[in-house]
């Protein structure tokens, strides 16, 4: 079966966040997202421990660790930035600033709730950080995760397993198959990989699905 | 005249007695006073709740106070790290209590408190495990959580510059919690790497007003780069 490669769901997802958007990428695979944004539009990349007009990681031997992003690896600022107390960037995401912001997860449910913030396995110390802050602070939430576990199990679920993060909080998901709207009428999906019939993902899924009017078919 | 300056480190901490609430500022290590800790290790008061974004990395700073086993309780967003492995082992053996808070959440409920806010809806947590027990309410259509804010007794922060009337401003994303912490706090701490004349800090990029400061410590090792040669303050 094909899959999209990580670079193409980044380069998938960067083709989808419009000129001009104040963008929170979030920890793991969405901060690929970053090294495939249009040259041609001026995107603003907004870190929630403080800095909107994040750059790029800074040169080797350049690393200044009082200039980090919220995965505390050092970056760089670039001309137009500014930087702000905790308490304003999370009021940038809760009081609906940010156009768009991109998330990892463990599942997505067909109704748009969000986990991705803690397996509840008895054993594990439970850290949230932004992640519910994140789920619920932007005019679009997106998700970029593989479509199913290591396992063969579907992410994208009936209802959460796993502890949520959010409630009906996920407009889009991103997978290696394919790209899905959470819509009030159900998931549709706008973009399937090369060779994947619907029937198939479905079938893959468990989850009800159909394709949307503009969607471009295998 | 007013003079909020400190000689030492010691001399700043001097006073903090055993079970006060502590409010630690930075954002792992960006921003984290590991000089006001390391004297507040050496003075001793124990039975200490910590509030702090995450729960110390390696064995330095937070981690360093957090193996004293002086810390009753932590309350933070991301305790778990690659290198938080002390305050794994004090997490797993139940000798640290842990108040987890979204971030989001912990930084308002801190500026709440500096703002005699009595306590606010917020719509992050609403309907997980974190606001299990709270009070909810609908308004407008959307779903809130009751959160009320976190009062300390103190709170040591790191600044860049700092002066007499403990104005402060602060250096990049080391800026994090520092602003709020300092208003949220009895007595404010802050570690600056150079306290200035009074009139040398443009009113107009004061970052903290010296209001909430009680306490300025000039540590000049504090801040210093970490692997950035030749890179400007």
């Amino acid at each position: 079966m094909n899959r999209y490669t990580r670079e193409q769901m980044a380069a998938r997802v960067a083709r989808d966040i419009p000129n001009g958007a104040y963008v929170n990428l979030g920890i793991g695979l969405p901060t690929m997202i970053a090294n495939h944004l249009p040259k041609d539009r001026e995107i603003v990349l907004h870190t929630e421990n403080g800095l909107l007009g994040m750059g790029p990681a800074p040169e080797t031997g350049a690393e200044d660790y009082d200039l980090i992003n919220a995965g505390k690896q050092p970056v760089t600022a670039l001309p137009g930035a500014s930087f702000f107390h905790h308490a304003d960037a999370f009021g940038m995401m809760r009081g609906g600033h940010l156009d768009c912001c991109v998330l990892g997860a463990f599942q997505v449910s067909t109704g748009g709730d969000l986990a991705n913030w803690h397996t509840g396995a008895k054993d594990a110390i439970p850290a949230v950080g932004g992640a519910m802050d994140l789920a619920i602070g932007a005019k679009s939430v997106f998700v970029m995760m593989d479509h199913q576990t290591k396992k063969g199990e579907s992410k994208v679920v009936p209802k959460c397993t796993y502890p949520v993060t959010g409630l009906r909080c996920v407009n889009r998901i991103y997978t290696d198959l394919a790209v899905i709207d959470v819509t009030p009428e159900g998931l549709r999906v706008i973009d399937i990989v090369d060779g994947l019939s619907l029937d198939e993902l479905v079938r893959l899924s468990g989850v009800p699905m159909s394709m949307a009017k503009t969607a471009v078919a295998a | 005249m007013i003079d909020k300056t400190v000689a030492t480190a010691r001399e700043a901490v001097a006073d903090i007695r055993d079970g006060a609430t502590i409010m630690i500022g930075g954002f792992g290590t960006a921003g984290m006073p590991s000089e006001l800790i390391d004297a507040l290790i050496e003075q001793g008061a124990r039975d200490l709740t910590i509030v702090n974004n995450n729960a110390g990395n390696g064995d330095v700073g937070l981690a360093a106070l957090l193996k004293t086993k002086r810390v009753r309780k932590i309350i933070c967003s991301f305790p778990r790290q690659a290198d938080s492995y002390v305050f794994d082992a004090l997490y797993h053996a139940g000798d640290i209590e842990l108040e987890l808070v979204p971030q989001g959440n912990l930084a308002e409920r801190i500026r709440a408190a500096g703002a005699g806010i009595g306590a606010f809806f917020t719509p992050t947590g609403y309907g997980t495990l974190l606001a299990e027990g709270k009070e909810t309410r609908e308004i407008e259509g959307r779903s809130y959580v009751l959160e009320y804010p976190i009062r300390a007794d103190f709170a040591l922060i790191k600044a860049l510059r700092g002066d007499r009337w403990g104005n402060l401003v602060y250096r990049k994303t080391a800026r994090n919690f520092g602003p709020i912490m300092a208003s949220a706090a009895k007595c404010t701490i802050a570690q600056v790497r150079e306290i200035v004349n009074l009139g040398d800090l443009d009113p107009e990029a004061v970052v903290t007003p010296g209001i909430f400061v009680k306490r300025v410590v000039e540590v000049p090792a504090a801040m210093k780069p970490v692997a950035q040669p030749g890179a400007a303050a």
